[in-house]
C-alpha cells in the first residue's frame, strides 16, 4: 500500500514538474505549481520525515512526554495532535512567507518556487521537527537553554543576542511594509486604525463582560473588522474624512512607533491578546479561502520562469540569484525563528512523541504552502504591473511616465493608463512605487478572490487583503516588542538586578522604550530612504533569520553527534552547511561588493561622493547623512551576524570533535526515560 | 445513504469543527481545567476570570508569535 501511494505521488510530482519544465517559454497554469508542491510535500512527509523521525531522532511513542509527566492542566497539557498542530501552525505562520516570495518573484517564478519546496522539505521542516523533539525530550527547554546545556555558555549567549537582533530587524521591516501599504491610502489607513479600538473592545469583552469566551469574542471582532473594511470605503468617498486619513509615510511611521510603544506597556489583555485572536482567525480563514480560490480559478502565471534580473540588477533589491534568492525567502523555506516556537511552548502540549512528525514537519509544510500561494499571487500579475508596484521611486523615477518607460524598456510592457485603471479598480489613487510587497500581494489576492467570488468587489477584496496583512503584522509587532523587552530585561538584569524584574514598572518602561527605539530607528531610516528601505532591510532580516536557523541546526547536529548518531548527522549538517554558505556569501557581498546597489559600504561611499559633489536634490541631500550612517551600521550588523554564526558553528565542531575523539563533553541534558501510560492516538 | 444519515454526518462534522476551534483557541480551556484530575488535589478551583488572566500572562511572557 505504502509503495503504491509512493509511486503515485512520485509520478504525480514528476508529471507536474515535467509540465512546468516543458512550458518554460509559455505561460503556465498555477495548478501545475500547486500539484508539484502537494506531491513533493506528500513524498517528503511520507518517506523522508518518517525515516528521520524513526532512525535519526529515534522517536519513541513508549516514552512519556513532559506534557504527560507534568500534566497540570495549565501549561503542560497533553493535547490531541490536530489541536496541537493548529496551535503550532498559528504560532509559526506570520507575514514572512507572504512578503519574501513576493520580493523574490523579481527573479521569475521558478527559483523562488524551487527553493521554497526543496528548502522546506529538506531544511525547514527537518529543523522544526528536530528542535521540537529535542526540546520535548528536555522538558520543553528553550533553544537558548539547549544551546547552553549542550554546547556551552557561548552558544547560549549567541542564541540570545541573535534572537534579540533578529526581533528588532523583523519588527522594523514589517512596520515598513505596513507604512508603505497605508501611505496616501485613506481607505487602508482608516481600516487599519479602526482595528485598534476593535481589538480593545474584544479585550474588554474577554476580560470584564464574558471572561474566556474566546470563540464568541473573536467572531464579534472579525465581524467588526470586516465592517471596518466597508467603513473604510465610505471614508474614502467622504470629502472631509478622506483628508483626515490621507497620511504620508513619516507621520505613519510615527504612528506605528507610538502604537508599538503603547502596546508594549499596556496590559496584554487590552490590546495584544485580543488582536492576536483576531489575527489567528483571519489567518486561518484567509489561507483556506486562498487555497480554495486558487484551485477553483487556476490562474495563468504571467511572470517568466526566469527574468534577466537573475544577474543582479533587479529593481526590488540588488544582488544575483545566488545567494540572494535564498536570503530573500527565509520564512516558507527555512526559518530560524521557528526554532524558538518549537522549543518552549509547543513541546509542553505534545501528548506522544509519535506526534512530532505531524506537528513539527507538517506545520512547516503548510507554512511553505502559504509561501507558494504568495508566489502564485505575485506572479499571476502582469510582470509590468508587478514591477510598477514594487519598484521604488529611487530606481524607476517618481513620475509615472518615467516609471512605465523604464519598466517597459526592461521588456515588461505597462502603461500609465493600465496602472491608473488598476488603481481605480482597487479603490486607490495610485499603485506606483508601493514597495514592501503588501500592496502587490493584495492586488494579486484581490484578482484571485475577485475572479472567483465576484469581480465587482475588487476594491473591497484589495482592502480586505491589506487589512488581513496589517492585522497580523501589527500582532507580530506587539508580541515581538514584548519578547524583545523580556530578553533585554534578562540581559540588563546581569548589570543591575532590579532591571531584570519583569514586573517592576520603571524597568518595563525603560526596556520597552529601548526596544521600540531600536526598531523605530530602522523603520524611520527605511521611510526616508528614496529606494523604499525594504531593499536594504529585508535582506538584512533574511540573513539574521538564516543565522538563527544555523544556530538551531548547530545545536541539533551537536546533540546528534553527542548521542552517538554521528552517521546520521548529515540530516541536519547538510542544511546547516547550505545556510552557512548562502548567509556568508550574502553577508560578504552586502559588506564588500563594489556595486552600490548591493554593497552597503560602497553605497555609503557613493552617496557621500554625490553629497560632496552637490549633485543631490535638496530633499535627498537632507536625508543623505542619516542614510550614510545607516548603511555603515547595517554593514557592521551584517558582520556581527556572520561572526556569531561562525563562532557557533566552530563551537559545535569543537564539541563534536571532542566527542568523536572520546574526550569529555558537556553532559547530555535529556530527561530520563519514563514509560508512557497514554497511547498515541490513531496510526501515524 | 438516506437524508437522515447525511444530516447526521453533517451534524458530526460541524460539531467536530466547532470542537476543534474551541480547543485551538483555548475557548474550552477552563472546562478542561475544572475536570482535570490534578486539580482535585489543589483545593477550590480558580474562578473563570483568574484562570484566563493567568493563562494570558503565561502565554505572552515567552515567544509565542513568529515571523
Amino acid at each position: 500500500m505504502n509503495k503504491i501511494v509512493g509511486v503515485l505521488l512520485a509520478g504525480g510530482g514528476a508529471i507536474a514538474l515535467g509540465g512546468i519544465a516543458l512550458h518554460r517559454h509559455e505561460p503556465i497554469n498555477a495548478l501545475w505549481i500547486v500539484t508539484a508542491a502537494v506531491c513533493i510535500y506528500a513524498l517528503g512527509y511520507r518517506f523522508y520525515a518518517a525515516w528521520v523521525a524513526a532512525r535519526v531522532l529515534s522517536v519513541d511513542p513508549s516514552r512519556a512526554t513532559p506534557a504527560e509527566r507534568y500534566d497540570n492542566g495549565r501549561d503542560f497539557v497533553p493535547t490531541h495532535r490536530w489541536i496541537a498542530f493548529g496551535h503550532h501552525f498559528a504560532a509559526i505562520a506570520g507575514p514572512g512567507p507572504l512578503v519574501g516570495p513576493t520580493l523574490a518573484a523579481q527573479f521569475g517564478y521558478l527559483p523562488g518556487t524551487l527553493w521554497i519546496l526543496v528548502g522546506a522539505v529538506l531544511g525547514g521542516c527537518v529543523q522544526d521537527m528536530t528542535i521540537l523533539l529535542l526540546s520535548t525530550r528536555r522538558d520543553g527547554r528553550s533553544l537558548g537553554q539547549m544551546a547552553r546545556d549542550e554546547l556551552g555558555a557561548f552558544g547560549g549567549f549567541a542564541a540570545l543576542i541573535g534572537t534579540l537582533l533578529i526581533m528588532i530587524l523583523l519588527i522594523a521591516v514589517l512596520g515598513l511594509v505596513v507604512v508603505n501599504a497605508m501611505k496616501h491610502s485613506p481607505w487602508s489607513t482608516a481600516t487599519i486604525f479602526a482595528t485598534v479600538p476593535v481589538a480593545m473592545l474584544v479585550g474588554v469583552h474577554l476580560r470584564r463582560l464574558r471572561p474566556g469566551r474566546i470563540l464568541e469574542a473573536s467572531a464579534l471582532g472579525v465581524a467588526l473588522v470586516l465592517l471596518a473594511v466597508l467603513a473604510g470605503g465610505w471614508v474614502d468617498t467622504h470629502p472631509l474624512l478622506r483628508g483626515v486619513f490621507d497620511w504620508s509615510s513619516l507621520p505613519l511611521a510615527g504612528f506605528v512607533i507610538g502604537y508599538g510603544w503603547i502596546a508594549a506597556i499596556l496590559p496584554v489583555w487590552l490590546l495584544l491578546a485580543p488582536r492576536d485572536y483576531l489575527s489567528t482567525f483571519l489567518k486561518l480563514g484567509t489561507v483556506a479561502l486562498l487555497a480554495v480560490a486558487i484551485v477553483l480559478l487556476h490562474p495563468q502565471i504571467k511572470m517568466p520562469a526566469l527574468t534577466s534580473f537573475v544577474d543582479g540588477h533587479g529593481p526590488l533589491f540588488g544582488g544575483k540569484i545566488f545567494p540572494f534568492v535564498f536570503i530573500t525567502i527565509a520564512c516558507g523555506a527555512v526559518s530560524g525563528f521557528h526554532a524558538l516556537i518549537s522549543s518552549g511552548t509547543t513541546p509542553k502540549l505534545i501528548a506522544s512523541e509519535a506526534d512530532v512528525r505531524l506537528i513539527g514537519y507538517g506545520s512547516m509544510m503548510l507554512e511553505s504552502f502559504v509561501a507558494i500561494m504568495a508566489m502564485i499571487a505575485a506572479t499571476l500579475l502582469d510582470p509590468g504591473v508587478y514591477f510598477a508596484i514594487n519598484s521604488g521611486a529611487g530606481v524607476v523615477g517618481s513620475a509615472p511616465a518615467a516609471a512605465v518607460h523604464t519598466i517597459s524598456s526592461w521588456g515588461f510592457p505597462v502603461t500609465v493608463q493600465q496602472m491608473q485603471a488598476l488603481a481605480h479598480e482597487m479603490g486607490e489613487t495610485t499603485l506606483f512605487a508601493r514597495t514592501g510587497g503588501a500592496p502587490s500581494l493584495a492586488v494579486g489576492m484581490a484578482s484571485i478572490f475577485g475572479s472567483t467570488f465576484g469581480r465587482g468587489l475588487l476594491s473591497l477584496w484589495y482592502h480586505f487583503a491589506i487589512m488581513f496583512e496589517a492585522v497580523f503584522i501589527l500582532s507580530t509587532l506587539d508580541a515581538g516588542t514584548r519578547v524583545g523587552r523580556f530578553m533585554l530585561q534578562d540581559l540588563l538584569g546581569h548589570l543591575y538586578e532590579p532591571l531584570g524584574r519583569t514586573s517592576w514598572y520603571p524597568s518595563v518602561l525603560f526596556s520597552s522604550t529601548l526596544v521600540v527605539a531600536g526598531w523605530g530607528y530602522f523603520l524611520y531610516v527605511g521611510v526616508i530612504d528614496p529606494n523604499g528601505g525594504v531593499n536594504i532591510l529585508w535582506p538584512l532580516f533574511g540573513i539574521a533569520n538564516q543565522m538563527l536557523a544555523a544556530i538551531a541546526l548547530s545545536v541539533a547536529t551537536g546533540i546528534l553527534v553527542k548521542s552517538g548518531k554521528a552517521r546520521y548527522a548529515a540530516v541536519t549538517l547538510l542544511p546547516l552547511a547550505w545556510l552557512a554558505i548562502v548567509t556568508t556569501a550574502a553577508a560578504w557581498q552586502k559588506i564588500l561588493s563594489a556595486d552600490p546597489r548591493i554593497g552597503l559600504i560602497a553605497a555609503a561611499r557613493a552617496l557621500s561622493a554625490h553629497l560632496a559633489a552637490g549633485t543631490l536634490p535638496a530633499q535627498a541631500a537632507a536625508a543623505a547623512p542619516q542614510l550614510i550612517f545607516n548603511q555603515r551600521l547595517d554593514a557592521w550588523l551584517t558582520g556581527i551576524f556572520t561572526a556569531v554564526l561562525w563562532l557557533v558553528i566552530l563551537d559545535m565542531g569543537r564539541v563534536c570533535a571532542r566527542k568523536l575523539r572520546g574526550l569529555p563533553v558537556p553532559a547530555p541534558s535529556e530527561a530520563p526515560y519514563q514509560a508512557a501510560r497514554l497511547q498515541p492516538e490513531g496510526g501515524t | 445513504m438516506t437524508v437522515r444519515d447525511l444530516r447526521a454526518v453533517m451534524g458530526r462534522t460541524v460539531a467536530a469543527t466547532v470542537g476543534w476551534l474551541r480547543a485551538v483557541t483555548g475557548d474550552d480551556a477552563y472546562e478542561r481545567y475544572l475536570t482535570h484530575p490534578a486539580r482535585t488535589h489543589e483545593g477550590p478551583p480558580m474562578s473563570r476570570r483568574t484562570f484566563y488572566e493567568e493563562r494570558e500572562k503565561r502565554k505572552w511572557s515567552g515567544v509565542s508569535r513568529c515571523c
